[in-house]
């Protein structure tokens, strides 16, 4: 037994040992998975802010509700989320601070190029309501991120309930572009952020099988924000460099280039710091 | 099916270019893989040969623990690790979580139980007068442990390619203790599950290839030293 435990030990100081020696300073971040996804991420802000600043992003893209719950467990020192409600209860529980709005796009939402239930051109509660009548389908991301969240309160705002348990109604509980292709295969609709949806497009060769159907309706405006986990929370959490991220992204060198990020000519996100 | 062969150009491509992407991938995978499995060898090779030599109470009940985790699902041990190496967790003062140590410590319990089954029943299976004829020969029990491990030397091999089998094509654990941390935890397995999420199909296959690839060569590694060990 003895060497069975020295055995297991040793291992584990092994692992421990194994750990990379820290080349620099590492900001951890979770995001949802439209930065990561749309190539914001690893195209722009992650060389560019290692290069401005020497400092290392390291971030983990899930749905914008894990990424808040990841914050709370003290994983991540910064997140970059789109749902301002859900933002404000992680503020009041003091687990974030320093709430910084920082680019924008909208939702979308988007159908076969027939559009079978023929909702083209309706405002959102309308279209939503519509979608139900015909029992078109429509696929629902179910994974509690941003997006989610959003599309749940359309229904509300719409006046019905969520349709849950109808076969019409289904829940992917994967990432934007997964459920966007999903909804493809169903010849169904889905609701997407308007950034995701050009990358799709991109990747589609400029020539997607879905297309906007309903778009421009102010309740589908998207904001994206920058958050500080609180020190008085998480002690080991890096404020120093989350503060400098969130600053660097509201600088006007960062949000120009922001602004710049482009792909079939269009902007994916378009930058709003105050 | 376009997918398929532009998969099979890319994966080339992938090998060949020397693609940093790729490269990291797959040095991530390696890396992780190759520490679970020394971690995996040293703790399940003793058990699972005290599992299958020694007699006990309770015998039963622990081979049947030990078969019911070769089905452990790699999400709920991903789930399990997360818990632990959190910062909240009991183990978050390591800080484990998002490296590939962490993702290491997943894998080993996830070969562990492979490997102390098929261990015990190697030496379960081994002539019953190897131990009777070691004892007259005068060997202490470290001895006795040595000379049967060494003669069920092949079954164990075969434990540890089950094992390493396993290990490498998991996704559970490298998703979710690793975080899918490009240039860090970024597994050949977890960039899969990225490509094909952004529909990236081609890209996801060639990645396939690059794994079977990397499968592949470790195998042949292993053939070699069997025919060494035969010899």
């Amino acid at each position: 037994m003895k060497r069975l435990l020295i055995a297991a030990l040793s291992c584990l100081i092994a692992m421990v040992m194994a750990l990379p020696a820290l080349a620099g300073p590492t900001l951890m971040m979770a995001t949802t998975t439209s930065t990561a996804n749309t190539g914001l991420l690893d195209e722009l802000i992650v060389p560019k802010f290692m290069k401005d600043t020497g400092i290392e992003i390291k971030y983990v893209a899930v749905g914008t509700g894990k990424a808040l719950k990841m914050a709370e467990n003290c994983d991540v020192d910064v997140v970059l989320v789109h749902a301002p409600a859900a933002e404000k209860a992680y503020v009041d529980k003091g687990v974030l601070i320093d709430r910084k709005e920082l680019m924008y796009n909208d939702f979308v939402i988007i159908g076969p190029a027939s559009d079978p239930a023929g909702v083209k051109g309706m405002d959102v509660a309308q279209a939503l309501k519509t979608i139900a009548e015909k029992q078109a389908v429509f696929a629902s991301r179910g994974d509690n991120s941003g997006t989610h969240k959003k599309e749940l309160s359309l229904w509300k705002a719409a006046g019905m309930a969520v349709p849950e348990k109808d076969a019409w109604y289904i829940q992917t509980g994967q990432g934007m572009l997964p459920t966007i292709n999903i909804a493809n295969e169903k010849n169904g609709y889905t609701m997407t952020d308007r950034g995701t949806y050009i990358k799709y497009a991109d990747t589609k060769g400029g020539n997607p099988p879905l297309v906007v159907l309903v778009e421009g309706d102010k309740v589908l405006f998207n904001q994206y924000s920058a958050l500080a986990v609180n020190t008085a929370k998480c002690k080991d959490a890096q404020y120093d460099l989350a503060t400098k991220f969130i600053n660097w992204m509201a600088s006007p060198d960062t949000q120009k280039a922001i602004g710049d990020f482009k792909l079939l000519g269009k902007k994916l996100f378009i930058p709003n710091a105050q | 099916m376009d997918y398929l062969l532009e998969g099979f150009s890319q994966g080339f491509m992938l090998l060949f270019s020397g693609d940093p992407e790729a490269y990291s991938a797959i040095w991530a995978t390696v890396y992780a893989s190759t520490l679970s499995m020394i971690c995996s060898m040293a703790i399940g090779v003793p058990l699972g040969f005290l599992l299958g030599y020694k007699k006990f109470p309770g015998k039963k009940v622990v081979r049947t623990i030990v078969d019911t985790l070769l089905s452990f699902p790699t999400v709920v041990i991903g789930l399990v690790v997360y818990a632990f190496l959190t910062r909240n967790g009991p183990l978050g003062g390591t800080g484990l979580l998002f490296t590939i140590p962490g993702m290491a410590i997943g894998q080993t319990l996830l070969g562990l139980p492979i490997i102390v089954a098929m261990t015990a029943n190697a030496v379960e299976g081994l002539d019953k007068r190897l131990p009777m004829t070691l004892i007259t020969l005068g060997a202490n029990p470290g001895q006795m442990m040595w000379a049967t491990v060494l003669e069920a030397r092949y079954s164990i091999m075969l434990a540890a390619m089950a094992a390493y089998g396993r290990i490498v094509s998991e996704v559970g654990i490298s998703m979710m203790v690793g975080g899918n941390i490009k240039w860090h935890t970024r597994t050949i397995t977890t960039a899969i599950a990225l490509e094909t999420g952004k529909g990236e199909f081609a890209v996801g296959i060639a990645l396939g290839m690059v794994l079977l690839t990397v499968a592949l060569l470790v195998n042949i590694g292993a053939a070699g030293l069997k025919k060494r060990a035969v010899q």
